[in-house]
């Protein structure tokens, strides 16, 4: 195939520059301006600031305080990544079976995509409201005393429930259009090798799942670190106190609550770095390996 | 090995279109059946009925004597062979087709054992480590027969095998098929729309209609005394000829009294005439009126009228002619009578 070439060099660099300017005001300049003030100590009230050199990252490194928020941010997105896509698979393979009402049922199941993550914390909060929640009953008919924003373990549940069921849709319909791109004859192929319908799935189904199961793998890490934060900030009212947060949570609780702007900066790029490792993997050996045509 | 048997099996989709018609036939043990028709006839739907993979309406299938009306299909000691070849595109072509035989408990040596075999069979020895994506369709089609080969099954279906692979490999892969099958002696169901697979490979052939069947019989039965116009006109390439005629004192008449032969009643019927039963002879007794030669090689087709009716004649490539009149006449006892109304052979 000829390529298709420009005739002189600026008229490309015209083309591309709204897009390059776009990335360059919100992302390279922020990054940037973060990495900057990730060494500088800032005044309080914005009067000055002094150089520190890696301080902000040696306070980060020996701070009890953020080394157990981090964990905590590990076993949540941990958490989170594996109910949201487990969930979501199991209810795209149940609604892949119906065949009356089918469409119906999706629509209920996708519904739910459509909510902000604020609004899902704000439905979190009445869900498991302590006087009259009824997820907060329905603990209670368990025995078990929930107290959101009072029991650090309560709060994290909460936290994780309404992060998952605010995920599950979007996965849902990313697997479902996985599932319904397999093609019926290899399905039926395998109904006349296999007898075991759990066995056809881990032999046939899961594996031609498997290059969706892995984009939306970064996709769900990537959501429990960074987009769950209105969640956060709703289901604590703003006031994390002793309840659990996220290391991105922190970095705006240091940031524009504590008013200590280097340190937050130098959280920021620790986070930066982890999401440009997580890409680096993606890219790496995920689209590489996972493809079967 | 297997005999089959369907009783009045009928298939009503949801929607309440009627796919196949109360339907009874019986398959010999090592018998090659071929199912053929149109696109839309029901064929594929019977083929997938008998698979289990579509539920059974009305009626009673038999597989050896054993109603398996709901036995599941991985428990009719069937192998199907799929038209897309649906082979696994993340297994090998070693696990695609031992895949069957693992589920089935087989000890992992004897797997091998036999997935060899198969392969050996069918010239795939050296692509067993291949992924489907790095095979060629004549080679995917390959895979999917070792795939069914490879479980000795007690019936083997076939649909539409060969419609995605080239004229070329598609003549190839039936000997192939049709041989391998007399080899292994395994009683086959075979679908396809296409009359020269149905001809060349059955022992017997079903001819379907529209949900019913046209008619049963041997290749040979089916072209020489095809049992409705439907058949008539399905079967052969080019098909019969079918003209109007009537029958008057005793003699078959078209046109305008030009008699073709002794047959007894009277009232319009349709005259069929296979091409090739037609000879080109000067002191032929019809005149026939060549419009248009079709040069095949070995044979030419010619097509025109006779007594002002469409008509096409087959003659041997050393018989010259060109567009215009020609004497021809037709081979004694190879005229079929069909009734007007209905289409059934008379």
């Amino acid at each position: 195939m000829k390529r298709a070439g420009f005739t002189t060099r600026w008229l490309p660099i015209l083309l591309l520059l709204p897009q390059l300017l776009i990335i360059a005001v919100f992302f390279y300049w922020p990054a940037v301006h973060a990495v900057q003030s990730s060494f500088f100590l800032q005044d309080p009230f914005g009067f000055g600031s002094s150089f520190v050199g890696l301080d902000n990252y040696r306070d980060l490194a020996g701070s009890g305080e953020y080394i157990k928020i981090a964990r905590f941010t590990l076993l949540f997105t941990v958490l989170v990544t594996f109910f949201s896509l487990g969930l979501a698979l199991l209810l795209a393979v149940k609604a892949d079976n119906v065949i009356r009402g089918a469409r119906s049922y999706r629509t209920l199941l996708m519904w739910v995509y459509a909510v902000a993550p604020p609004v899902a914390g704000f439905i979190g909060l009445l869900m498991f409201n302590q006087s009259w929640g009824p997820l907060t009953e329905m603990a209670r008919a368990i025995g078990w005393d929930f107290k959101l924003g009072v029991n650090f373990n309560d709060t994290a549940t909460a936290m994780v429930i309404v992060s998952v069921w605010k995920q599950v849709p979007v996965n849902f319909i990313f697997f479902l259009s996985g599932l319904q791109s397999i093609p019926k004859s290899v399905r039926e192929a395998a109904l006349i090798d296999n007898r075991s319908a759990v066995g056809r799935f881990w032999d046939v189904t899961f594996p031609l799942l498997a290059p969706t199961g892995f984009f939306l793998l970064i996709i769900n890490i990537t959501y429990a670190l960074f987009d769950t934060f209105g969640i956060i900030d709703t289901l604590v009212k703003g006031e994390p106190g002793n309840n659990p947060m996220t290391l991105v949570y922190k970095v705006y609780v240091d940031g524009f609550r504590g008013n200590d702007l280097g340190g937050s900066s130098a959280q920021s790029v620790v986070l930066m770095v982890l999401v440009l490792a997580l890409t680096v993997f993606q890219f790496r050996l995920i689209e590489r390996r996972i493809h079967y045509t | 090995m297997a005999q089959i048997s369907l009783q009045n099996l009928r298939k009503i989709y949801p929607n309440g279109f009627e796919a196949v018609q109360p339907t009874n036939f019986d398959i010999a043990d090592g018998e090659f059946v071929v199912l053929v028709g149109p696109s839309g006839c029901g064929k594929s739907t019977l083929l997938r009925m008998v698979a289990g993979l579509e539920d059974i309406t009305e009626g009673s299938l038999s597989i050896n004597g054993r109603q398996v009306n709901n036995v599941d299909p991985a428990d009719r000691d069937i192998a199907m062979v799929f038209q897309n070849y649906a082979l696994y595109p993340h297994m090998t072509v070693r696990k695609n087709i031992g895949y069957g035989l693992k589920n089935r408990k087989t000890a992992p040596a004897e797997i091998e054992a036999k997935v060899q075999e198969a392969a050996k069979m069918l010239n795939l020895v050296e692509y067993l480590d291949r992924k489907p994506s790095q095979l060629s369709g004549g080679q995917r089609q390959r895979v999917a027969m070792g795939r069914a080969v490879v479980r000795d099954p007690a019936l083997f279906l076939f649909d539409e095998p060969l419609s995605n692979l080239d004229a070329k490999l598609r003549h190839q892969m039936r000997i192939e098929i049709k041989s391998l099958q007399r080899r292994l002696g395994v009683t086959s169901i075979y679908v396809t729309h296409d009359q020269v697979e149905a001809m060349t490979m059955a022992d017997r052939i079903i001819v379907l209609n529209g949900g019913q069947i046209e008619q049963i019989g041997t290749p040979a039965e089916i072209y020489h005394a095809p049992a409705s116009t439907f058949v008539a006109s399905f079967m052969g390439a080019p098909p019969m000829n079918l003209v109007e005629g009537r029958l008057d004192t005793g003699q078959v008449m078209i046109g305008d009294g030009i008699a073709l032969g002794n047959a007894e009643g009277t009232g319009p019927v349709t005259v069929g005439i296979r091409p090739e039963d037609v000879e080109l002879n000067d002191q032929g007794s019809l005149m026939f009126t060549v419009d248009l030669v079709e040069e095949l090689g070995a044979h030419r087709l010619l097509h025109g009228r006779l007594a002002g009716q469409p008509f096409t004649v087959h003659v041997g490539k050393e018989v010259v002619v060109g567009a215009g009149d020609a004497a021809v006449n037709i081979k004694p006892d190879s005229i079929r009578l069909f009734d007007v109304e209905t289409g059934a052979a008379r």
